[in-house]
């Protein structure tokens, strides 16, 4: 738990199962049939490389390899496809969280957009080594759009953090 | 609430360890899935993680779509069981003769001493879901290993060729699609009789390549399995030419096809029983034979010319 430029508040330590349990929705959400509309985004990525800047020493590269397995498998791509691409944003969400969590949320955006696009990116790049082709612009709006959602997904994510409101009526401050 | 103090000596390997690390261990995985295909053993353990997740994740378009399905309308119901009906009654008289034009080219072939067609037969499946992979086309089946599914099985809806299964998990399959890219089919003209192989392009198009430019190909001829490959049974639709691009300065045309079976739909499939090997004529067979023994038979003289060498 670190504190940051936004918020002075100070949070309560993060539950190691509410981490997991986000880290699975994720992975239901990308699991839903959205095959018609390329530019959704990866929120499994997303969710990664949430975690691995706010608590690199919880989520790493491990959880990030064996969630790009179970992708793998899904999506019937080549095994350690989305391995590869999600070990690199947990390595660089994770040494780059000093540095992101100082700035407010929409700059923070701007430092995961190109962590998101390395994932769409590793992935193009050993797909096309195989011998795919390119499936169009559209597959890179994903991350665009999921920066965008960076803020909401913040405020989401630490909810759980947030100390309640405690007000005394004998001690007003 | 425990507040532990920073391990500030306990922090494990280094980070750039543990990257190349990882990293090293996909590039593996990569290459070996890429090249060797050797890694279904842990893609099928892992699929039985992941499938039942897929599955429950289709759970509401699921809903959605048997809440529709209940409340069509009654009339619109009997409207489409009166046009089956029609139908029915349509095909019954092709059928009809159909089977009796089967037995009768059965009989012919006997007497001409050409081997019989082989029946085709297979089992219904349903599709389960598109895989997510921009990069392919393929579909999941819910029939699998229990069901005696094998990698290679044709796969046909009812207006014509819809793909090959190509991975097989305990309870699904996975089909890809022709107009995969790197899925080809032999394919045959009905018009002339030409033979070719179609190739998927990836855009929901197939191209039918290595054809001269002066080929007899025109719009709207259709596409059906030569056979040849020994995977699919021969006669199936496949494709209809819809675009075809000839250029005087390359010795192939370029034939644009579109698949005729409904390949992006949504729907059921019949995966066809494999197709068992044709039995070689029997002097082929004698000749593959000797070639065989002949290893073994080539070693004894070898072996005598060294000991007279030496």
């Amino acid at each position: 738990m670190q504190t940051s430029y936004s918020s002075s508040r100070i949070l309560l330590p993060v539950r190691p199962w509410f981490i997991g349990v986000s880290l699975l929705i994720a992975l239901l959400l990308n699991f839903l049939p959205t095959v018609a509309s390329p530019g959704v985004p990866d929120w499994l990525a997303l969710v990664i490389v949430f975690w691995s800047v706010r608590e690199p020493r919880r989520v790493g590269m491990g959880l990030a390899f064996l969630f790009g397995l179970a992708m793998d498998v899904a999506d019937a791509s080549l095994l350690g496809q989305h391995a590869l691409a999600y070990v690199l944003a947990a390595y660089g969400g994770s040494s780059l969280s000093r540095r992101i969590l100082w700035f407010p949320l929409g700059q923070q955006a701007l430092h995961v957009f190109p962590l998101l696009l390395l994932v769409q990116f590793v992935q193009l790049c050993v797909r096309t080594l195989v011998g795919a082709d390119f499936p169009g612009l559209v597959y890179f709006l994903g991350p665009l759009l999921a920066a965008l959602l960076w803020p909401l997904l913040t405020f989401l994510l630490l909810l759980p953090q947030h100390q309640p409101v405690d007000r005394d009526a004998n001690r007003p401050l | 609430m425990d507040h532990q103090p920073p391990p500030f000596f306990k922090r494990g390997p280094a980070p750039v360890a543990l990257l190349s690390f990882y990293v090293a261990l996909s590039a593996v995985l990569l290459i070996v899935d890429a090249r060797l295909q050797t890694l279904e053993v842990l893609r099928q353990a892992l699929s039985m993680f992941t499938h039942p997740a897929q599955q429950f994740a289709h759970l509401p378009a699921q809903v959605i779509d048997n809440a529709t399905d209940y409340f069509v309308s009654l009339a619109r119901l009997q409207e489409e069981n009166a046009q089956l009906k029609r139908g029915r009654l349509d095909n019954v008289t092709t059928l009809l003769r159909t089977r009796q034009l089967e037995v009768e080219n059965e009989r012919l072939r006997k007497l001409l001493g050409v081997k019989e067609r082989q029946q085709a037969s297979g089992q219904v499946a349903q599709i389960l879901y598109a895989a997510r992979d921009p990069y392919s086309r393929r579909i999941v089946v819910d029939k699998g290993q229990q069901d005696k599914v094998v990698a290679g099985q044709p796969v046909i809806d009812d207006a014509g060729i819809v793909g090959q299964v190509t991975r097989v998990y305990p309870f699904v399959a996975e089909v890809t699609l022709i107009t995969d890219k790197e899925q080809a089919v032999p394919v045959q003209i009905v018009r002339t009789g030409l033979r070719s192989v179609v190739f998927g392009l990836g855009n929901g198009q197939l191209e039918l390549r290595f054809l001269p430019a002066n080929a007899d190909v025109q719009n709207g001829d259709v596409l059906v399995t030569s056979g040849l490959d020994g995977v699919f049974l021969p006669g199936f639709p496949v494709a209809k030419v819809v675009h075809i691009e000839r250029d005087t300065s390359y010795s192939f045309a370029r034939i644009f096809c579109m698949p005729l079976a409904g390949v992006e739909n949504f729907s059921e499939v019949m995966v066809l029983e494999p197709r068992p090997a044709l039995a070689l004529p029997e002097e082929l067979a004698r000749e593959a034979a000797r070639r065989d023994a002949k290893p073994g038979a080539k070693s004894g003289p070898a072996k005598k010319k060294r000991i007279k060498r030496d």
